[in-house]
């Protein structure tokens, strides 16, 4: 059944439909029509709630507002509408359908906020209970930036009230981590392991990775297999890499802090570790203790390739972590718009807005830490320890980041998954706090975008280098998107040990067989493989045959040795540079020379010096399997508007956007590999089929720039024009001048 | 055939500059000297066109620009060479060279440094030549150059005090400023043959027959042959069928400048027009002319699909109505039924003069990092640009979706009606975002219509504080580039097409954007004296064509006008930081893969044809069997 009512909101200036029909007859014509049972097609393990209908959900259609009848559901999983329209049949819409919830689902673990609509007020919803009355009207906000509108005014009351509940309940409420969808999903779906992701993933659950990982980097720290049982410390991976002259007695000292893990070597042979860090500042019986290992881990890292070593406390020149998530907050909130009013509204102030937000600038000085990272391994070749509290934030976002600026290898489909399991999922990033999940009163300070800041700077390189990587724009933004789907393993704990630990108290109730949650890199569970081809980047430059040729370096290794003093640690000759900190003398030392620098030290030198390694960079010809390093001047960092304005219909550009040329390769593309195709059979037949070609030939012009996420539904579109003040008020006397003062002139 | 020094697309060109690697602390200057040479290049036609004739000599012509060396144009001659000259870069600090300058151009070169930094642009670029304090210590004076491509030069030389020599900056001063030192633009001395000839681009009654005009409603006339309806207007006008000629200069009384409502547009399927002209003569007392409300109600009358009309007014209401004042006005909707009017909120030329100089006080030299946005904005250059978009965009939904005739005005229907106007059928009209069809919207809507470029520009003009210069032409550049940043595949030209109509209006080698009229042009015999830029661009068109371009026929474009996508043109206002690491050549991938799929699909072809020769001789055991043929799953 189909109905139409008159613009639900906004801007009631277009006559729309009305309906005469009152409220009351609405609910006896459904009942006649006895209302079939409406029930999404469920997941395994999924469960429903409760559920109420009639319910309205207002959508913008080419920029019109209307409603659409429908069923609103709460499961174990999400938040459905079902509508009572048919579903689009179109042939594009259906080629990115995600498998796990389509564009009416919201997954449980997506909802941002809930707003509650009392008549014409909108009030923020954080608890089920209501002491009065009722809102008549849902609004969710998402994490993946969507909007939805949805009006119980036609439901019975204590439907409505139900589903009210219900849906605050389970989307706001504390929970326990049993009680997130991938644990009854897990139980009822058998993955095959061999299934294993396509691109090839290496998940680091094995020592043989990771000494795959250090053969392939030739570095040269040794392999860590004795916490299998997690009893070094909880806090480290089961497997990991540390420096050779680290002993068995250090690993076991501070729980795990302090301990300098490795990251990735440069063919240089100096290499980046990453730490939690001992906290050193401390003025008490145990900090001298702390101060005189910390010097032994330094020694440590130094001595094994005879290198100097910098560190760098990276919570010194970061922002925080609530930083982040207090800049997000309030950067999101720039795309969660009502309707076309606060569109218009919000685009007169826009630019400065979001120089307020800060959220760039978080990108900038993340880009801007890992370049000067990169500065001391490729041109110091220096060891680089970098630290923070926990070692697994902003240490993750800056290691990752390195990584991906040097070795090509991370920046294919494959190996950035394999990047992500390594420093972020082995790494021991705090997904289930950062992200909140639970909505645990108690974590709700430690809530934070941390993985998302890494997706938009890596988002921010690709942009700069489209050639460079082998994933799409449209990947990342999935993958962004994916964080808030409970499903996946990868972003449900808080470290291997985490994961573990619950694994195996699941086991524990004589179970046939361990839980097995997907992980996120196994896209078949999201996209079919038609789908998963929009994950590919077109004009991604693959490495020809005899570029493969492993590079040798030629640094003569012998030269370092002659200079080296006596001590491990070597005077690095850059002394100017006091941004990440020569351990060139005792730690005390260094300390001092720490807390001073903290006002001393101006940030400009280190720009300058920065900023000069960026331009020798970039006199040298781009190489896109080499070093890549991100312009970081104002306007070459950008907006992610394909994560961003997806769902605004204002916004989405119809028949253009970068999507024309990227699909226009992407068809050239095939259409290569097809002739090839047709060249190697004709070598030995005669037969030559051209269909696919011209199957394929669908024009661009029919998406938007939104595509793949959001189609234009109807073929008459129709611009959006501005409305309301568009000028910030322009005081100035030219305003009022004519044209032509001096008509005489020719 | 691969170019060393010259014109290449832009993107391409900056790629092939990082090529040579060299690793002194001088070299940050490829890129800059590569840019000169690149603006040199577009604005020397004749090395480039001579390399598509004659091969080989050719491309030791170009090495040689790469080397640094001034390549003269056809009757350009060195005035005055002066050594020792710093030239002090706000990017690469202070570089000594030598100075040369010649009737065309500025060239300063240094060839100490490696690879060699060469700066070289024409002197028509420049609006202003300064002296700056006093004598120094060393005896050097400095002079700055403001230009008017979003740059500023300071240079820096010896003085010889009491020297009858005088200092080469005052031959800048002499040859930058042609009109004002009474001395004829370098424009009439180039006399470069081209293969053609540019000037033949745009034929009004060729581009009206493509138009399907004339028709039943309107007709062409030539009552502006003499120019005398109105001297800023074209010969050839369309007009309303029933409004005879002599009707047409009593409605010319009643508009400013005699700028009548004409034709420049109109729909094929349902005859909605874009008509433009200037403001109506309405004055404080609200006059009021039976003729112009006649022929306004003629020109919706000519549309049979919709019974209204809509005026849009560039202006905002208050500047509309202070013109009262001064015997100008807009319509009222009591004296023209049917009409609706609607005010687009542009500002005057005064304000958009303004923007752009805090704009270049924004990203030139240096751009403060951590305030960009906000400073950006107060600029209110996009803010600007967006008005501008946004009005275009409305006028074409009237035109398309509301099938409704439109007349465009402004003040006097120049500046900002030929802003809208062409915007408008560029999102219209598919024809106009091809390679000639955009030159055809330039002639016409900009040049025959009387955009006063002269004026606007100050060609040669010393008066740099002249309140009628203003950057509507630029303007209107920038919101094409904005357009095609959104619909990348929709035009059939490229940024670097753009950057030199750009670099081309200021440069003054062609005659195009020289004078202010039609009737101007003619008078000074322009077609016959001077080149046009058309005949140098159609000359190597590859170089400005996009290989993106798909033909979207009559789809028509709506660009989003919302400050979340429009962005700043850093290819052009920011080119000049060679820290501005440009986009990355896609064209480049782009034309690779092109080659490649032409290579293969002959490939393809040739095997066919043999297979098919083998088949003649002996009978295929099991071709075209629907078991054997391959299924393609397309995407």
């Amino acid at each position: 059944m189909l109905s139409t009512l008159g613009g639900g909101g906004g801007k009631p200036a277009k006559p729309s439909f009305v309906s005469y029909v009152t409220p009351e007859e609405i609910n006896q014509t459904e009942k006649e029509c006895s209302r079939k049972e409406k029930h999404p097609d469920l997941l395994p393990g999924e469960v429903i709630f409760c559920s109420a209908g009639p319910v309205l959900k207002s959508i913008k259609d080419d920029l019109f507002q209307r409603v659409v009848y429908g069923t609103l559901l709460c499961t174990n999983f999400r938040v459905s509408f079902i509508s009572d329209e048919a579903p689009s049949d179109e042939e594009a819409a259906q080629l990115f359908k995600n498998k796990l919830y389509g564009e009416n689902d919201i997954p449980l673990t997506c909802v941002d906020h809930i707003y509650g609509g009392f008549d014409d007020k909108k009030k923020l919803i954080i608890s089920g209970f209501v002491k009065n009355k009722y809102p008549s009207k849902i609004i969710v906000c998402c994490k993946d930036l969507r909007l939805f509108h949805f009006s119980l005014a036609y439901a019975k009351e204590e439907d409505a009230k139900k589903i009210f509940q219900g849906i605050v309940y389970h989307c706001l409420e504390p929970k326990s981590l049993k009680c997130v969808f991938a644990f009854s999903y897990g139980e009822k779906t058998l993955l095959n392991k061999e299934n294993q992701t396509k691109p090839k993933t290496v998940m680091f659950d094995t020592s043989e990775d990771w000494a795959q990982e250090i053969k392939r980097t030739k570095g040269n720290c040794k392999l860590i297999s004795n916490n299998a049982d997690f009893s070094i410390s909880a806090k480290l991976p089961q497997f990991f890499i540390v420096p050779t002259h680290v002993t068995q007695e250090d690993l076991t000292k501070f729980d795990g802090k302090g301990i300098p893990i490795w990251c990735w070597s440069h063919h240089s042979g100096c290499a980046l570790f990453k730490t939690a860090s001992l906290p050193l500042m401390q003025e008490d019986a145990s900090s001298q203790l702390y101060k005189s290992y910390m010097e032994g881990m330094l020694n440590a890292v130094a001595q094994t390739h005879l290198y100097s070593v910098k560190t760098e406390e990276l919570s010194d020149s970061l922002p925080t972590v609530q930083d982040i998530q207090q800049s997000y907050s309030k950067f999101k909130q720039f795309f969660l718009l009502d309707n076309t009013n606060d569109f218009w509204m919000t685009d007169v102030k826009w630019f400065s807005s979001l120089e307020g937000s800060c959220w760039l600038d978080i990108i900038r000085q993340c880009l801007a830490k890992a370049v000067e990272v990169v500065e001391c391994l490729e041109k110091e070749n220096t060891n680089v320890l970098i630290m923070e509290e926990e070692g697994s934030d902003l240490c993750c976002v800056i290691s990752s980041l390195v990584q991906l600026m040097f070795d090509p290898y991370y920046r294919t489909l494959g190996g950035f998954q394999s990047l992500i399991q390594k420093e972020w999922v082995m790494g021991g990033h705090r997904f289930l706090d950062r992200c909140n999940h639970l909505h645990l009163k108690d974590k709700e300070q430690s809530q934070a975008p941390v993985f998302l800041l890494f997706l938009e700077s890596v988002w921010q390189l690709q942009q700069q280098y489209p050639p460079a990587f082998q994933f799409s724009e449209t990947y990342l933004t999935v993958l962004s998107d994916s964080i808030d789907v409970s499903v996946f393993s990868t972003f449900l704990f808080n470290s291997p040990h985490h994961m573990a630990s619950i694994a195996k108290a699941m086991l524990e109730p004589g179970q046939r067989s361990p839980v097995n949650w997907p992980t996120v890199w196994d896209w078949s569970v999201q996209f079919d493989s038609r789908a998963q081809d929009f994950f590919i980047n077109p004009l991604y430059m693959e490495r020809s045959r005899q570029d493969k040729a492993p590079r040798k370096m030629p640094r003569p290794k012998h030269q370092r040795h002659q200079s080296l003093p006596s001590s491990a640690f070597k005077f690095s000759p850059s002394a100017k540079k006091g941004f990440l900190k020569d351990e060139t003398d005792s730690l005390k030392k260094m300390l001092r020379v720490k807390r001073l620098s903290r006002w001393m030290n101006s940030p400009d030198s280190a720009q300058a010096s920065t900023r000069e390694f960026f331009v020798a960079w970039q006199r040298r010809p781009l190489d896109y399997h080499g070093l890549l390093l991100p312009c970081l001047e104002g306007p070459t960092l950008r907006l992610w508007s394909q994560r961003y304005l997806r769902w605004i219909p204002e916004a989405q550009i119809f028949g253009g956007g970068s999507i024309t040329i990227l699909k226009k390769l992407a068809d050239l593309l095939a259409e290569v590999q097809d002739l090839r195709g047709n060249l190697d059979r004709q070598a030995c037949r005669a037969d030559f089929n051209h269909q696919g070609v011209v199957a394929r030939a669908k024009s661009s012009i029919q998406l938007s720039s939104a595509f793949p996420f959001t189609m234009p539904r109807s073929r008459s579109f129709k611009p959006a024009i501005p409305i309301g003040p568009l000028h910030s008020l322009i005081t100035d006397s030219l305003a009022d001048q004519e044209d032509e003062e001096n008509l005489g002139i020719v | 055939m691969e170019k060393s020094g010259s014109a290449d697309s832009l993107g391409s060109k900056r790629s092939s500059s990082r090529q040579p690697s060299v690793d002194s602390l001088t070299s940050t200057n490829t890129t800059r000297s590569d840019r000169s040479a690149h603006l040199r290049s577009a604005v020397s036609p004749d090395a480039a066109s001579a390399r598509t004739d004659l091969g080989a000599e050719v491309l030791k012509e170009s090495s040689r620009i790469a080397e640094g060396e001034l390549q003269l144009l056809p009757r350009e001659s060195v005035q005055d060479t002066a050594s020792d000259v710093t030239y002090i870069c706000p990017f690469l600090g202070a570089i000594r060279g030598s100075l040369t300058v010649t009737n065309y151009r500025l060239f300063f070169k240094c060839l100490d440094k490696d690879p060699a930094f060469v700066l070289d642009l024409p002197v028509g670029v420049i609006s202003r030549v300064e002296k700056i304090g006093a004598i120094s210590a060393q005896g050097e004076v400095s002079f700055g150059l403001v230009c008017k491509d979003i740059r500023n030069l300071r240079f820096a030389h010896r003085y010889q005090e009491g020297s009858l020599k005088k200092s080469i900056f005052e031959l800048v001063n002499k040859f930058a400023f042609p009109v004002s030192n009474a001395l004829r633009m370098f424009a009439f001395e180039y006399g470069q043959p081209f293969p053609e000839n540019g000037w033949k681009v745009y034929d009004p009654l060729a581009e009206y027959k493509r138009q399907g005009l004339p028709n039943e409603s309107w007709r062409i006339t030539k009552a502006n042959e003499h120019y005398d309806v109105c001297e800023t207007y074209p010969a050839t006008l369309v007009v309303p069928a029933n409004i005879p000629d002599e009707e047409l200069k009593r409605v010319a009384a009643f508009r400013a400048k005699g700028r009548i409502p004409v034709l420049s547009w109109i729909h094929p399927e349902t005859q909605a027009t874009v008509t433009r002209c200037s403001q109506p003569m309405v004055g404080v007392n609200g006059k009021r002319s039976k003729e112009d409300e006649k022929h306004l109600q003629a020109i919706m009358d000519a549309n049979a699909q919709s019974h209204k009309l809509f005026i849009f007014d560039a202006r905002p209401p208050v500047n509309a109505a202070a013109n009262k004042m001064k015997g100008g006005g807009f319509e009222s909707e009591d004296a023209y039924q049917n009409a609706e009017l609607v005010f687009l909120d542009i500002h005057n030329i005064h304000v958009m003069r303004e923007s752009l100089r805090k704009l270049k006080e924004v990203v030139y030299p240096n751009i403060e990092e951590s305030h960009w946005l906000s400073n950006l904005e107060s600029t209110h250059w996009l803010e600007h640009i967006k008005l501008i978009l946004a009005g275009a965009l409305r006028i074409a939904d009237k035109v398309e979706s509301g099938k409704t005739s439109v007349v465009v005005h402004c003040s006097d229907g120049w500046d900002r009606t030929a802003q809208l106007s062409s915007l408008a059928m560029l999102m219209l009209d598919g024809f106009y975002r091809t390679l000639r069809g955009f030159q055809v919207l330039v002639e016409k809507e900009w040049l025959s219509f009387g955009h006063r470029f002269q004026l606007r520009i100050g060609h040669g003009d010393r008066n740099h504080t002249d309140a009628d210069r203003s950057p509507v032409f630029l303007q209107f550049i920038d919101c094409v580039w904005q357009m095609t940043r959104q619909f990348p595949a929709a035009f059939e030209f490229n940024e670097f097409f753009l950057i030199t109509i750009l670099d081309h209006l200021y440069s003054c080698l062609f005659g195009t954007f020289l004078c202010n009229s039609e009737q101007q042009r003619l008078e000074e015999d322009l077609p016959k004296r001077t080149v046009s830029l058309w005949s140098y661009i159609n000359s190597q068109h590859e170089e400005f064509t996009n290989p993106l371009y798909v033909d979207y026929a009559n789809h028509v474009l709506y660009p989003v006008v919302s400050m979340r996508h429009l962005e700043l043109w850093v290819g052009y206002y920011i080119r000049w930081n060679p820290r501005m690491r440009p986009q990355e050549p896609l064209h480049q991938h782009y034309r690779e893969l092109l080659a490649k799929r032409a290579e293969l699909q002959r490939k393809v072809e040739e095997l066919q044809r043999e297979v098919a020769g083998r088949a003649a001789v002996a009978p295929p055991e099991k071709a075209g069997s629907p078991a054997g043929s391959p299924v393609q799953t397309c995407v």
